[in-house]
């Protein structure tokens, strides 16, 4: 398939247009959202949520015997929410601190969804084949339903976003300066953490709950390289989620056999290392240059000489 | 009249160790308040504490005569400048108008009322031509300035301010004493957690002496005394010259030779 047949089955081959459409939505909700999580420095309870999920999506299943998309990513929502439960609870009540908790919820939930995946392939139900995709995703399963789904919770997510911008951009700055205003400060931490529940669990189909932490990172990773103000940042983060999310499928689509989900994350983690290398000023190149010039203005200073 | 603060029997624990026990302080208004002691005397708890940052064990505290909460819109704070990422991506500007959010309320977004105010008061802190300036590329001086800029346009009447001194240059520590005389010129009263005991009978009218318990609170005049900075601080207060503090002149002769033979070591 060459470039032209490409772009034109990404406009109008149903199936093409649908995954693309879908991993792009994913793309844009959890690079808005992640942007939140990595200033808020919790990136890695993002990885904590996604492994979490799986045991919910597999016990949906097995409980309704369903497979519907509002199903299964119920499931992995209520998992997602008992995870980070789990990890503040568990950072409050004991002395472990919050990176040791977020290993053993992450460790101890995927545990379990494993065990639940592997009791029901034993089974001679066919009816749970597809399940295991939820370990890597599989986007070339995306139909119209759950893009329609993808795009709603995404957008509702966005929506809240959007209008508690003012109240999470202070909650993720300055928590105890914001909660001397009067802005009940844990109620926000919740929303925003459930908001990151959403964005995880829309995309875990298409990515995998192994590999949407990277969805959550990298494109906020990429997008702080760019710019020094917030809402551009995360303006930015979502385009780069959504770029990675279209390339990758089309790059799958070219080659054929490559599925989906770890294509996406290849694309957005090749954006992050072109931004942390060649960013200007906060790249590696450009810091790296600024100071050998700065030495070497030092060094003609010490030798009496004028810069 | 009521006083400004008045903390009452206020004790708080971490991990059954308490970190307060038993502090009264009562500030009058319209005054400038250090909070002296030494590390780990509880100075940042107590701030907390009063702001409802912290949980109390046990006490109350009332901003002129009602309980915080009802009196929240009243009370501006200043954290401690390290307590935030200044790698965050915002500029100082916006940061400054942080501090009308409460006034703003929910939803409502800042707007040209509120960049003016900022700006305003940005030239009160001398930072007005940083205005557009990525926060990361401020000194620590200048960082302080910003947040002291994100206090006044709190418009508040009581402030608490930790630790604006900490590490600052002279300009910055010359701005900040300029603002703590005009704030009080307005009738507001200001409480600041202060490490340099130098400074305390030159900047402040009043000091609170801590070290977990109240050690001594009132008129710097009368409670900034050798004898009382001795019981905050153990053997470790030597290195006071003796026109710092308040009681001075005659009074403190007879206690030089201590301080000095304190000094040595």
């Amino acid at each position: 398939m060459d470039l032209g047949q490409l772009l034109h089955s990404l406009f109008f081959d149903y199936t093409v247009r649908t995954v693309a459409l879908g991993t792009a939505i994913l793309g844009i909700v959890s690079g808005m959202l992640g942007a939140f999580a990595m200033l808020r420095r919790q990136s890695l309870l993002g990885d904590a949520i996604s492994h979490a999920a799986l045991p919910g999506v597999v016990l949906a299943f097995m409980i309704t015997g369903l497979k519907a998309p509002l199903v299964l990513m119920t499931g992995a929502a209520v998992a997602g929410v008992a995870g980070v439960i789990l990890v503040i609870g568990v950072s409050r009540h004991t002395r472990l601190k919050q990176d040791a908790a977020l290993g053993i919820v992450l460790a101890v939930f995927f545990g379990f969804g494993l065990m639940l995946l592997t009791f029901l392939q034993q089974n001679p139900d066919a009816r749970q084949a597809g399940l295991n995709h939820f370990l890597f995703g599989q986007a070339a399963t995306l139909m119209e339903r759950d893009v329609l789904v993808m795009a709603l919770f995404g957008g509702a997510a966005l929506a809240v976003l959007g209008l508690f911008w003012k109240e999470f951009k202070l909650l993720s700055f300055d928590r105890e300066f914001g909660a001397t205003l009067g802005f009940p400060m844990s109620w926000l931490e919740m929303l925003l953490t459930f908001l990151l529940v959403i964005a995880i669990v829309i995309g875990l189909q298409a990515v995998g709950v192994v590999l949407m932490s990277a969805m959550i990172v990298a494109p906020a990773a990429a997008a702080r390289q760019w710019t020094d103000r917030l809402g551009l940042m995360v303006g930015l983060s979502g385009f780069f989620g959504a770029v990675a999310g279209v390339t990758g499928t089309a790059i799958s689509t070219l080659a054929g056999g490559l599925s989906t989900g770890p294509v996406i994350v290849l694309c957005i983690s090749a954006i992050a290392l072109i931004s942390l290398l060649f960013a200007p000023r906060r790249g590696v190149l450009w810091t790296e240059i600024r100071r050998r010039r700065q030495h070497a203005e030092l060094a003609m200073v010490l030798k009496g000489g004028r810069p | 009249m009521n006083p400004a603060l008045e903390v009452t029997d206020l004790t708080v624990a971490y991990h059954d160790k308490p970190v307060l026990w038993d502090v009264d302080v009562t500030a009058p208004a319209g005054i400038l308040m250090a909070i002296v002691g030494p590390n780990g005397a509880g100075k940042t708890t107590l701030m907390k504490a009063i702001l409802g940052l912290t949980p109390v064990a046990a006490g109350s505290v009332r901003i002129d005569g009602k309980s915080y909460t009802q009196q929240r819109q009243r009370v501006g704070y200043v954290p401690q400048r390290g307590s935030v990422d200044w790698d965050f991506p915002t500029n100082v500007v916006d940061v400054v108008t942080m501090g009308r959010y409460g006034a703003l309320g929910w939803f409502r977004r800042p707007g040209r009322r509120e960049v003016d105010l900022a700006m305003h008061a940005l030239e009160q802190v001398g930072m007005h031509d940083f205005a557009q300036r990525q926060i990361s590329q401020l000194s620590g001086g200048q960082q302080q300035r910003v947040f002291l800029a994100r206090a006044i346009v709190q418009d508040a009447d009581i402030y608490f301010m930790d630790e604006p001194f900490q590490g600052v240059d002279a300009t910055t520590e010359r701005t900040i004493v300029t603002l703590l005389k005009q704030l009080r010129g307005d009738g507001k009263t200001v409480v600041v957690v202060h490490h340099d005991l130098q400074t305390v009978a030159e900047y402040f009218d009043w000091v609170t002496l801590l070290n977990v318990q109240c050690i001594a609170s009132g008129p710097v005049g009368q409670v900034f005394t050798e004898e009382n900075l001795r019981r905050t601080y153990g053997g470790r207060i030597a290195f006071v010259e003796r026109d710092a503090l308040a009681t001075g002149g005659m009074a403190l002769r007879s206690f030089a030779p201590a301080a000095t033979a304190g000094g040595a070591d």
